[in-house]
């Protein structure tokens, strides 16, 4: 994360996030896949890492199969022709005026007041109850024997003599997938691909993260659906 | 990578004239503050004890004594509300950070005056003139 100031000189913190240019790949639709959706890739994977079933999804591949296909006259689904891409996402809903192959840059969040960015969060390994769920431990002192950052009790007595479901206690903490709702949209700056947002998103630096437009407020009249899958260049 | 667009972000809050001082010098800082429609400025004199950040993210602390109570204020360096930082005496400071400052009070508070090379080389000049006339 890092600041900038606003226009009357306050400081706003904001996470920097690179966000895209993303390719086209797939337009999912009701008729043949059953679900509408965008398929968009974000970073060049280089081929040799690529298995061929990828590479034959961003690009056309030269094989028997497919030259039987064509002679069949089986049309095949439009290809964006690029490289194979790191990161893949489907975003669900329709959008109008989008082809296979388009690059969506930054400027789809334009005119957006607010997103949502998922991400995973940073891994945290074994971690306790104070540092997992916020309990606050017990006293520093008052007869406390090396519980200071226990829980209390875990329940009740003979009744219900069991310990409920879903009690909170200490474990792996961390390294799952959340979503910071209602982010602010601070600045987008076309030139170098960037959007700023205010506040801090869930991830280390340089993780990758997805950006909608929020579902929190009522849309507003814009762009179809301004998603788009963004990476987080720098926090 | 990270770091390349960190600063792409952070070179467009820097501002183009860095106000120049140093540690330990006492400064006035002129912010500009909004007052309903009018803005004025309003000026905070102190000892600079302390720079810390770096980038857009640099901040300097003020310290003065008003009524016998140390007051201190925090600044960001690049703050569009700064209008200027004007130094009204260098002092001589021998660290970064002066924290040591908050626990003197009175006349320890003083730092030595930082003299200007004008008056340095006059005094070495004068102490060479002592020597020779020591020697004859």
């Amino acid at each position: 994360m890092t600041q900038v100031f606003d226009a009357d000189g306050t400081v706003v913190p904001v996470t920097v996030i690179e966000a895209g240019p993303c390719k086209v790949l797939r337009l999912r639709s009701l008729e043949r896949d059953g679900y509408s959706a965008l398929q968009v890739g974000f970073l060049d994977k280089p081929r040799r890492l690529a298995s061929r079933a990828v590479r034959g999804q961003v690009a056309n591949l030269e094989s028997k199969r497919s030259q039987r296909k064509a002679e069949a006259g089986v049309v095949s689904l439009p290809k964006p022709g690029c490289e194979p891409k790191r990161y893949v996402r489907e975003f669900r809903g329709t959008v109008d005026g989008v082809e296979v192959g388009q690059d969506l840059s930054v400027e789809v969040f334009e005119g957006i007041a607010r997103v949502d960015v998922t991400g995973t969060t940073k891994g945290r390994g074994t971690a306790g109850v104070m540092k997992r769920h916020g309990f606050k431990g017990q006293r520093a002192s008052h007869g406390v024997k090396k519980v200071h950052r226990h829980q209390g009790g875990t329940s009740m007595n003979t009744s219900p003599a069991r310990v409920f479901k879903g009690k909170r206690m200490a474990g792996r903490f961390g390294n799952e997938r959340s979503t910071m709702r209602n982010l602010k949209v601070v600045r987008i700056d076309k030139e170098n691909h960037l959007l700023l947002v205010r506040g801090a998103v869930p991830g280390p630096n340089g993780a990758m993260v997805v950006v909608q437009q929020t579902n929190l407020i009522k849309k507003v009249a814009g762009p179809g659906a301004p998603v788009s899958k963004k990476k987080a260049g720098a926090k | 990578m990270s770091q390349k667009t960190l600063s792409l972000v952070e070179a467009s809050s820097l501002k183009s004239e860095v106000p120049k001082f140093a540690i330990g010098d006492t400064v006035d800082v002129h912010t500009r503050i909004l007052e309903g429609e009018k803005e004025r400025v309003q000026i905070f004199n102190g000892v600079v004890i302390a720079r810390s950040g770096t980038g857009s993210r640099e901040m300097f602390t003020v310290r003065r004594i008003v009524g016998g109570e140390g007051v201190e204020r925090k600044f960001p360096l690049h703050s569009p509300k700064i209008a200027k930082v004007e130094v009204k005496r260098s002092g001589v400071s021998r660290r970064a950070k002066l924290y040591y400052l908050r626990d003197r009070v009175g006349k320890a508070v003083r730092l030595r005056e930082k003299r200007d090379e004008v008056a340095l080389a006059a005094g070495a000049a004068k102490k060479a003139a002592a020597k020779k006339a020591a020697k004859a």
